[in-house]
């Protein structure tokens, strides 16, 4: 026998797909009882600046890996921040890490929020059902960012209770700006809760989405999409100009593992950003 | 290349030579059925076998493989596996699944570790001479094979083989033989014979339409009430995915070793049928029923993949019709009962 064959062969670890990336926690923020905001440094020049509506395979020795959207956009490169519900094997292993604790990322994964594209000069109408706020928040981000370059913009979010509605500041933020429009709900209010009740669809009733065209980002729980999008059809918001982020198991990210199917795509590659028009025939979309 | 003649002596002499320098895999009969296994002599080969309970697929995804190892403080490092290898006797409908393999890994983005192990390994196929009780790979245009392997083995009526070779790795593995003598033309008539009757014969059971069709087929027939009826029976057992020449979905999972400092992450066959298998944190499960599982497992044999990858990726070997408990997983009889009884 060959000596070689005995031994495994070390491999290059830029050829392998499945090999992470060292990362570092810069900070934690515990946002609500159950979600936990991480602020990530990837140094290696090989993993690019996350684009709006990607996620990223976020790694634990020994504990697995777990799909996380990014939930910021910034120029910083190779900064990036996921929002972490505590709900898996490898998200509450997550929560109990510090900062400057190290971890693994493969990434970024997947297709995008057309914001420098198709979503340009358009006004926009972002729909957020509870932890969806987090991938559709680095839209939000970029489009503030060059807020210019776009048309009115809309955002309504949707929480299950106050006490779990995320990303506070930025909430506040919205509400006081004058350059865009913010409406927000809950399901079940509370004894301190002034504002609405009611899902999602409720806040619809308040917008006048007539007079302009408009283009509309969905990410929330499966549920809330067959309603929601019922809302925009009557409004007559075209099919190609709804964008949807679906979630699905993922384990490989790279399109082989098979988990993340809808029908024939790969939510990994595929998207997990899709134009509603590509996903209206296929019946495990929504 | 060329085609050459081998007495079954001199074959079984070859084989033994190569398994002084490599490790040879082939058809191993046990208790009347057969399997792939790593050889010491060549007497133990069957090389008349008509189909083995599991595909070679193992040996190129194996069931469970280290795909890095890693430390607790957050360092992963990959491992690759290179063993070099003879794969003996793949029939040909094995044959055309591995290559459908080979462009899953490699086509869009590279599997290192699939393809590490690939690269190490050199197939020699086999055509049959016997049929297996569920083979209909005659249906599929899989019961010959024109490409993949690096030897291809025909058995000749009376005694001895045709013995083509397609790469040089193949050309290399005939190094320590003497010079072959040529195919006479008769010989060759005798293959070709050969290929004509396994296409004939290799249809247990008959397709009632063209393997092309089946794309369109699908497409019209997703509410089908047989989804729900055959599934009814389902044990979601995933045996159709384990025995499943074509079969490559993957679970990935981390092990820790007692120490607690040093573990590996490992790659694991995972199966479509299987419960759990679309599942996320929190519970929700995007295919809960059965019907759904099992109606997807057609799909993605027969339009999924074929749409990404342009070929079928069913290749009529029977075996999940052998493995499947209630009998319900017979592509033959779902397909023809869309096409109408």
């Amino acid at each position: 026998m060959d000596p070689q064959i005995d031994s495994p062969v070390i491999g290059h670890p830029s050829s392998d797909i499945y090999l992470p990336h060292p990362a570092l926690i810069t900070s934690m923020c515990s946002l609500t009882a159950l979600d936990m905001l991480f602020e990530i440094h990837v140094p290696s020049p090989e993993v690019h600046t996350p684009s709006p509506g990607q996620f990223v395979e976020v790694s634990l020795p020994g504990i697995g890996e777990a799909p996380i959207s990014v939930c910021s956009f910034s120029n910083h490169p190779h900064q990036f921040q996921i929002l972490v519900r505590r709900i898996g094997n490898v998200t509450q292993a997550l929560h109990q890490l510090q900062i400057g604790k190290s971890i693994g990322i493969r990434g970024p994964f997947g297709t995008t929020f057309p914001v420098d594209r198709e979503l340009r000069k358009q006004n926009i109408l972002f729909i957020a059902g509870g932890l969806g706020l987090a991938p559709l928040r680095s839209a939000i981000q970029y489009v503030l960012h060059r807020r210019w370059d776009y048309g009115k913009l809309i955002i309504l979010y949707g929480s299950r209770t106050p006490d779990e509605q995320l990303f506070l500041e930025d909430l506040h933020d919205w509400k006081s700006r004058k350059d865009l429009t913010y409406l927000e709900t809950v399901d079940r209010g509370g004894p301190n809760w002034k504002g609405r009740v009611g899902v999602i669809t409720t806040l619809f009733s308040l917008l006048n989405l007539e007079d302009d065209p408009w283009s509309a980002i969905i990410c929330g729980p499966p549920v809330m999409y067959s309603f929601v999008l019922r809302e925009l059809r009557q409004r007559q918001i075209p099919n190609e100009l709804i964008y949807v982020s679906l979630e699905r198991r993922m384990k490989c990210g790279v399109g082989m593992c098979g988990h993340c199917q809808i029908n024939g795509l790969y939510v990994c590659q595929d998207g997990p950003v899709f134009r509603y028009k590509d996903l209206i025939h296929l019946q495990e979309a929504l | 290349m060329s085609v050459k003649q081998i007495s079954t002596n001199m074959l079984r002499g070859w084989i033994d030579g190569l398994l002084l320098q490599k490790t040879v895999i082939g058809p191993v009969q046990h208790q009347g059925h057969f399997r792939f296994e790593s050889i010491t002599s060549s007497d133990q080969l069957a090389l008349d076998y008509d189909v083995t309970d599991l595909p070679p697929k193992k040996f190129l995804l194996p069931p469970r493989e280290v795909m890095m190892t890693f430390r607790s403080s957050g360092e992963f490092q990959s491992v690759m596996e290179f063993h070099p290898f003879v794969l003996f006797g793949v029939h040909p409908y094995d044959m055309i699944a591995i290559n459908q393999m080979d462009r899953v890994f490699s086509e869009k983005l590279v599997d290192i570790h699939y393809l590490t192990r690939r690269n190490a390994c050199s197939i020699v196929a086999l055509d049959p001479v016997a049929v297996a009780p569920h083979n209909f790979s005659g249906c599929m245009g899989t019961a010959t094979v024109e490409k993949g392997w690096d030897l291809l083995l025909t058995p000749l009526p009376q005694d001895g083989y045709l013995l083509e070779i397609g790469t040089e790795k193949g050309n290399t593995l005939l190094h320590s033989i003497y010079e072959l003598p040529d195919a006479s033309l008769d010989q060759l008539q005798l293959r070709e014979q050969r290929w004509n009757q396994n296409q004939k014969s290799m249809r247990r059971h008959e397709l009632k339409c063209a393997p092309d069709d089946l794309p369109d087929l699908l497409e019209q027939n997703y509410d089908h009430p047989l989804w729900q009826e055959k599934s009814s029976q389902c044990l979601s057992c995933g045996a159709c995915n384990i025995v499943c020449p074509t079969c490559y979905c993957f679970d990935i999972q981390d092990e820790v070793d007692w120490s607690l400092e040093t573990g590996v992450r490992c790659r694991a066959w995972d199966g479509c049928l299987l419960r759990d298998f679309a599942e996320v944190a929190g519970g929700h499960n995007f295919r809960k029923q059965s019907a759904e599982r099992y109606r997807h497992r057609f799909y993605r044999k027969a339009s999924y993949l074929p749409k990404r990858f342009g070929e079928i990726a069913c290749v009529g070997c029977g075996r999940c019709i052998s493995a499947c408990i209630p009998n319900i997983s017979n592509p033959v009889e779902v397909y023809n009962q869309l096409v109408g009884e």
